[in-house]
């Protein structure tokens, strides 16, 4: 038998995380495939946006935290005292829950960041701003009121919007929490389908409370609970034939 | 619950609810009357002092007769002085408190100097002006002493205004920035600041109220008896308009005669005061506009 060596983008080695002194998560080894869509579910307060958080190092805004064990992003452990969160953050993008673009125009809302990492030249942003936003299928929409303010877009526009906004830094992970949680069923269709386009280019990890949203999209399934792991397998395996119980028990709903 | 009590409760909550909007109402009509009626006084008292003449003259005759031109820009300096000290500092501390030195013993100590700051009267400030501006630091009476002066009067205001502003703008927007790999300090000047520019503006209306009104701190360090001249630098005396109402209402040997010309300086800073709001007060409605979550 031929095992193939398969390519991890982000590692976490027996991660803990306390917020002050409570424990928020306990031991977490987990390996995320690149180019590829994995979910993180679990009831509520299980810890799966403080994970998805202390991926790309926002959990260092709140102050009393406390990270051990290792993340590694491409080998690298990025809670090493020389690794600069602001570079972490422009190769690991993330999107919100609730969409929270900024008070600017749309087209401002995607230029942003790029003009602040250094894009100077104004042909490059302007093409910058149309393939992100054809990317998030928003373009058709806005080209004509690229300077209007976001805040007019309707949420479900908001949401792509922010997407667009995070692909434009061309990260190689995105992260997603629960980025569909505020929408309706048609937007939420529009950013599934989205996110089936994007795994080509990006490896996303998302956080979800939807079952069927988990089992669509994604290849790789974590279900957590009380800030453990309890299990990591492919989608597939999770929604057929878990291999611990309390998975199944969660996932068939026998318990929330 | 039956229906009857239900409705009488719901009967006297109604009731009770009409009494306190009309205390409310009340007290806001007051307060409106009192200001309308201190402004009808001065206007009334004051308007017919108002020529051209009064208004782009120099005082004549030892001031009891011509204009008032030189206390107006004075004046105009001095608070416009006071503003270009205050706002950088004061939203630069404000920025410090709120956005770096959260709890600690340092922000605590800064705190309680910015209180205490607030609280001291205003002739202190005045003496503090002569004493290390004036004196020590040889600038003599001049412009730049006063507006320095005003400029720390009017810093608790500056930063107390800046950082309610500061801390009033979305957490979700600061982390919705830092997200995209942007480094703390452009999220504060890019996003925290301009997000925060209508609350910051406020303070500063409010900064130009105390600046143009007050008298004692500009006394020692700025304000001239009288001068015909304008000033031609910073390091000029000037004369301002608070003080020359001082001069005029206490000082002179023609305290009577001279009493519309008082009003009439009055009704003017008043009038400079409002001009400068209204212009700060556009300002801000625009940017809202602009802005709005
Ligand atoms: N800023 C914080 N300070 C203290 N405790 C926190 C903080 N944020 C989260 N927690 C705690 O950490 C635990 C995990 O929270 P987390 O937000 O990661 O859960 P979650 O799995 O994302 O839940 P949900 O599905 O409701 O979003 C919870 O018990 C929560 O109360
Ligand atoms: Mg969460």
């Amino acid at each position: 038998m031929v095992t193939v060596e398969k390519d991890f983008i982000i590692r976490t080695k027996g991660v803990d995380f306390f917020y002050g002194a409570f424990r928020a998560l306990s031991d977490i080894t987990m390996n995320f495939e690149k180019n590829r869509v994995t979910a993180l579910i679990g009831p509520s307060g299980c810890g799966k946006s403080t994970l998805l958080r202390l991926l790309n190092r926002m959990n260092d805004l709140i102050d009393g935290t406390r990270v051990e064990g290792e993340i590694l992003f491409e080998d690298r452990n990025i809670y090493a005292p020389d690794v600069d969160p602001v570079e972490i953050r422009q190769r690991i993008g993330m999107v919100f829950q609730k969409p929270n673009p900024f008070p600017k125009s749309i087209y401002n809302n995607i230029t942003y960041a790029p003009k602040l990492a250094g894009i100077r030249d104004s042909g490059e942003i302007e093409a910058l701003v149309e393939e992100s936003l054809k990317q998030v299928v928003l373009w058709d929409e806005v080209k004509d009121i690229l300077t209007k303010s976001a805040m007019t877009l309707s949420g479900g526009q908001q949401q792509r919007l922010c997407i667009a906004r995070a692909l434009a830094m061309k990260p190689d992970v995105i992260l997603m929490d629960e980025p569909t949680s505020a929408l309706d069923p048609i937007s939420t269709a529009k950013i599934e389908e989205l996110i089936d386009t994007l795994k080509k280019h990006y490896t996303i990890i998302i956080v979800t409370h939807n079952m069927q949203q988990a089992a669509r999209i994604s290849e790789y399934t974590g279900f957590f609970y009380l800030g453990k792991l309890i299990e990591f397998n492919a989608t597939e395996k999770i929604f057929t034939n878990p291999d611990v119980k309390h998975t199944e028990d969660y996932i068939t709903g026998r318990f929330g | 619950m039956n229906g009857k009590t239900f409705e009488s409760s719901m009967r006297s909550r109604y009731f009770k609810q009409r009494l306190f909007f009309g205390a409310v109402r009340l007290s806001a009509l007051l307060i409106t009357l009192a200001l309308l009626g201190i402004l009808a006084y001065i206007l009334a008292n004051g308007f017919r002092a108002i020529t051209w003449e009064f208004l782009t003259q120099p005082p004549t005759d030892s001031m009891t007769k011509g204009g008032i031109m030189p206390a107006i820009v004075g004046t105009f300096y001095l608070t416009v002085g006071a503003i270009l000290v205050a706002l950088p500092l004061g939203v630069v501390s404000a920025i410090f408190l709120t956005e770096y030195a959260k709890q600690g013993a340092l922000s605590r100590i800064i705190r309680v100097g910015v209180n205490c700051l607030a609280g001291v009267p205003s002739v202190v400030f005045g003496l503090f002006g002569l004493g290390f501006f004036v004196v020590f630091l040889k600038f003599g009476s001049c412009i730049l002493a006063g507006a320095l002066t005003l400029g720390i009067l009017i810093l608790p205001t500056i930063i107390g205004a800046a950082e309610e502003a500061i801390k009033a703008v979305p957490q979700t927007f600061r982390e919705a920035s830092l997200a995209l790999g942007v480094s703390k300090w452009d999220t504060i000047f890019r996003i925290v600041l301009p997000s925060a520019l209508p609350g910051i503006l406020t303070g500063a209306i409010l900064g130009v109220g105390r600046a143009a009104g007050e008298t004692a701190p500009i006394m020692f360090t700025a304000a001239a008896f009288f001068t015909a001249v304008l000033p031609k630098s910073i390091f000029d005396e000037v004369m301002a308009l608070p003080y020359h109402i001082y001069v005029l209402a206490t000082a002179g040997t023609h305290i009577e005669e001279t009493r519309p010309l008082q009003y009439g300086t009055v009704l003017v800073l008043i009038a400079l005061v409002l001009g400068i709001d209204l212009i700060a007060i556009i300002m801000r409605s625009m940017i809202r506009r602009n802005k709005r979550w």
